[in-house]
């Protein structure tokens, strides 16, 4: 299990080669070098994984160094081999091996195509080091090791300045969570003595509900801004400025699900807490539901999959708020699936309409892409969750343990379940069928199918997408996630106990629920492209959530600074600064006449210089 | 009995002063320059006698480096000045005044 | 009162030393023709020669012919004559009276210092790190001194000698594309 120190010390590797030789090694090398970086990474997981079959009880730690000390603060490198992080490693690798390899092909002829695989490999460094950290301050590497390249990531193409503003709103936004992170892992400190892992298990810990309550929001803001959750979630629309591999890696399929992982990293504490599991399924179910009524009425694809990213955390926030942890890191598992496969699905399209990412100006285009749409309605079917693909399995699991908990919430999650197998259809008919409309920026060229770098990731994608029900089957015997992570989740994670004619009820539900949607998307957007009725401008514009943050926040900023401009930095900084000056230039303006450039008239002053010393030598100091 | 030391001391600062009077006074450079190894070998000679007056090699040793230091800087100080005359046309140090302030 | 007790040779020899020396650097300070004072300061050259072998420091002499009258004054000549042997300053010194009064004041000031300084009691009392000068031969003395103690200030030179020459071969290289005359 040792091999868990080849997962972090592969995309190590990389990255370092890359930044030392990328350059030269250029395009394609770099791209595949960056690959074969994390696709050895991946090998080691699936080793590691191999090595924990059996004896899945225990967990292990490799421990490295120590990383810093301070009074009774022991902090150490260490990583954690347990059912989560196995699990974590796993498909986070898994992924990231394809998504590396699409972006070969994807990021072709990019002037900095060394640069981007630099921040790729030093992002899946980064996720590796946070999901399999033992201790808190370690995560917290990784959480901002991931954020900086997610920063780093989205203003890619920083000659924009649309995608060097949403880096940075990415960078903010997420600085605001990190301030909970730290908090958290302070009170936890004090709490308990320890900042590890280890000292986390469910039903030994002796804390306060009160104290519970308040490291978990803290906790949460951290996930919250991380995971796009109400109301940070605004920088991941934003986001979408990067290049699509970044947006299927990044912010759909890895970083954006750091936020759940944490949380159900700290299940013990989070058992303790109702007050704040309540405040965390509602904020989930709030923000599926919000962002997939934004999702319908958008005209760009990478948005209506960015919102849909959003409401599918939203959907891991409820199961981890209702204590459904296996149910949220499944839904997590197969999210990653669907979500990259549709990412890298609109990033194959983008990249054959020349960089369009307008859906108005698509349609058609199952003729001249086959496998893309192919792998796109199978993602849409599986997101939307119709039996029997991964979807429905993962999200009927996070719904049933909603049911257990609230039917309200319940509810709200089949709503939003309807949404988004609405949102998706429109999509996919939107930009596969009816009428093509590609003229302006094809000029004449057909679209073409993308090459096979970006298609294989496209079918293994598909392939992991639909099958992917089958790692945590609702049948006794085959949940085969559920019981690799009990021994982590112990006691923390909840039951609800339910009839199975119930929980038969509800999954039906969830299958009649998805059909309708199908269906609905079809009635409204087979062979249209526009419908005013059915794309709210308050729903277009996201809420104006962003928009009351740009008065509320941005413009008293803007206003707070300007003062500061003006009076602060003008007149009394500058006014010291320039008055400093002008003293020195007087005084430099009596000086200069001194040197007026004749050589002899320097040795002269330096005889005088000589005199006085050596009368103070022999006046003064022989004394 | 030898020469005192004290009288070799009085040579070697009236030849120091007599370089240093030329340096003050001379225009031509390359004179200026001359009047420099002037004061250089008044302190050799300094040199030379405190190190027989305390009976020291180390006087010595030090007239030795002084005369390596010496044969370096006339061969930049002469590659600067003709330097400055392919630029100036002129070795008059008065004329060569343009880091006036 | 000491002269009873010196050698006449000794002294003759000082006496025409010190005279060759002055003789030469007025010489020198004085001359209109620029070679004039180069071979004037040869002369004084020659005169501290002979002042070193009267101190006992023959190496150090032949040293001073060798490396200084030889080399180093000619190469002033070459210099001279490079920028051409029959320039002829005119006036010699500064044309400033005033500075030249100053510069005489300024110099005998700190000539009557240093005689102060001099005739003090300055010696620090500290003991010779040198080693002794009378223990063999000038020249031996000299160079195991010079060889073990001063080891590395010694190949500390020899660089200080590279980097000079290529300094002045970089000094004097004329540089493609610059101009002449400035002005």
């Amino acid at each position: 299990m040792g091999a868990v120190g080849f997962v972090v010390l592969f995309p190590l590797l990389g990255f370092l080669v890359l930044l030392t030789f990328g350059r030269r090694l250029g395009d394609p090398v770099a791209g595949w070098l960056g690959t074969l970086a994390v696709f050895g990474s991946f090998v080691s997981a699936i080793v590691v994984w191999l090595a924990r079959l059996g004896n899945e009880g225990h967990p292990y730690v490799l421990r490295l160094f120590d990383w810093f000390s301070a009074g009774g603060l022991h902090v150490n490198v260490s990583f954690r081999v347990d059912g989560l992080s196995v699990a974590m490693i796993l498909f986070v690798t898994g992924v990231a091996t394809l998504i590396h390899l699409y972006s070969i092909g994807y990021m072709k002829g990019d002037p900095l195509y060394h640069q981007f695989f630099v921040y790729l490999n030093l992002f899946v460094f980064s996720m590796v080091v946070l999901v399999t950290a033992n201790t808190l301050p370690l995560a917290f590497l990784g959480w901002e090791g991931v954020g900086a390249c997610s920063y780093w990531l989205i203003s890619f193409w920083f000659e924009r300045p649309t995608a060097a503003s949403a880096g940075k709103k990415a960078f903010i936004v997420n600085r605001i969570g990190d301030t909970g992170f730290l908090l958290g892992t302070f009170l936890v400190f004090e709490h308990l003595g320890s900042v590890s892992f280890s000292r986390l298990t469910a039903g030994s810990l002796n804390l306060s509900p009160d104290t519970a309550t308040a490291i978990v929001l803290l906790f949460f803001l951290a996930a919250a801004g991380k995971s796009a959750q109400l109301p940070l979630f605004t920088w991941l629309l934003d986001a979408m400025e990067g290049p699509t591999p970044v947006s299927a890696l990044i912010h759909a399929a890895t970083m954006v699900t750091a936020g759940v992982y944490l949380m159900a990293r700290l299940s013990p504490i989070l058992a303790l807490a109702h007050t704040a599991d309540l405040v965390i399924a509602i904020v989930g179910v709030a923000t599926a539901f919000v962002a997939a009524m934004a999702a319908t009425a958008q005209t760009d694809i990478k948005k209506i999959v960015a919102y849909s990213t959003v409401s599918q955390l939203g959907y891991m926030m409820l199961g981890i708020g209702t204590g459904a942890y296996t149910a949220a890191i499944f839904l997590m598992i197969t999210h990653a699936f669907y979500k990259a496969l549709i990412f890298l699905g609109s990033g194959s399209v983008i990249h054959s309409l020349n960089g369009e990412q307008n859906i108005r100006r698509m349609g058609a285009l199952k003729k001249y892409m086959p496998i893309t749409t192919v792998t796109m309605i199978l993602a849409w079917l599986s997101i939307a969750g119709v039996p029997p693909f991964s979807g429905f399995f993962s999200k009927g699991a996070v719904l049933e343990n909603a049911f257990g908990d609230s039917p309200l919430l319940w509810a709200a999650g089949v709503i939003t379940a309807l949404l988004t197998a609405y949102y998706m259809g429109r999509l996919v008919y939107v930009v596969f069928y009816g009428t093509p409309r590609f003229e302006e920026v094809t000029h004449g060229h057909d679209p073409h199918e993308s090459p096979s770098v970006m298609t294989i990731p496209l079918i293994v994608l598909a392939a992991a997408a639909v099958i992917g029900g089958l790692l945590n089957l609702p049948v006794s015997g085959f949940g085969f996630l559920g019981s690799w992570l009990a021994p982590v989740f112990g006691t923390a994670q909840a039951a609800y106990p339910m009839s199975a004619g119930l929980k038969d009820g509800l999954m039906a539900t969830d299958a009649v629920v998805a059909l309708l949607g199908v269906f609905l998307s079809w009635r409204a957007w087979g062979g249209v492209s526009e419908n005013p009725a059915l794309e709210r401008k308050i729903f277009f514009n996201g809420w104006y959530i962003d928009a009351f943050y740009d008065r509320a926040f941005a413009r008293t900023g803007t206003a707070v600074a300007e003062v500061a401009d003006t009076v602060v930095d003008r007149q009394i900084v500058d006014g010291a600064v320039t008055g400093v000056a002008g003293v020195a230039r007087l005084v430099g303006g009596a000086g200069r006449k001194v040197q007026s450039g004749l050589v002899r008239s320097y040795l002269l002053i330096m005889v005088g210089g000589l005199i006085v010393m050596l009368g103070y030598v022999l006046t003064v100091a022989a004394r | 009995m030898t020469i005192p030391g004290s009288w070799y001391l009085v040579v070697a600062a009236l030849l120091f002063g007599l370089g240093a009077f030329g340096v003050l006074t001379r225009r031509n450079v390359i004179v200026m320059f001359m009047s420099l190894e002037l004061m250089l070998n008044a302190v050799n000679l300094t040199f030379v006698s405190y190190a027989r007056m305390l009976n020291d090699v180390g006087g010595q040793v030090d007239v030795f480096f002084v005369l390596v230091v010496a044969a370096a800087e006339v061969v930049v100080g002469l590659g600067i000045i003709v330097a400055i005359f392919r630029q100036r046309a002129t070795v008059t140090a008065d004329d060569i005044s343009s880091l006036k302030g | 009162m000491m002269l009873a007790a010196i050698s006449i040779p000794q002294l003759i020899v000082f006496v025409v030393a010190v005279a060759i020396v002055g003789v030469g650097g007025v010489g020198l300070l004085a001359a209109k023709h620029t070679v004039h004072s180069a071979l004037f300061l040869v002369m004084t050259l020659f005169g501290v020669a002979v002042l070193f072998i009267e101190e006992g420091a023959e190496f150090l002499a032949a040293v001073q012919v060798i490396v200084y009258a030889g080399a180093i004054v000619v190469l002033f000549l070459f210099v001279i004559m490079l920028l051409g042997v029959d320039r002829v300053e005119v006036p010699a010194f500064v044309a400033d009276r005033n500075r030249i009064v100053l510069a005489g004041v300024g110099v005998l000031a700190v000539l009557v210092e240093l005689f102060y300084v001099a005739s003090g009691a300055w010696s620090s009392g500290a003991v010779s790190q040198s080693g002794s000068l009378s223990a063999g031969q000038n020249v031996g003395v000299l160079a195991r001194s010079v060889f073990t103690t001063y080891v590395y200030p010694f190949e500390l030179t020899g660089a200080l000698l590279v980097i000079a020459v290529v300094g002045a071969v970089v000094l004097s290289k004329r540089l493609i594309g610059r101009r002449e005359v400035d002005r």
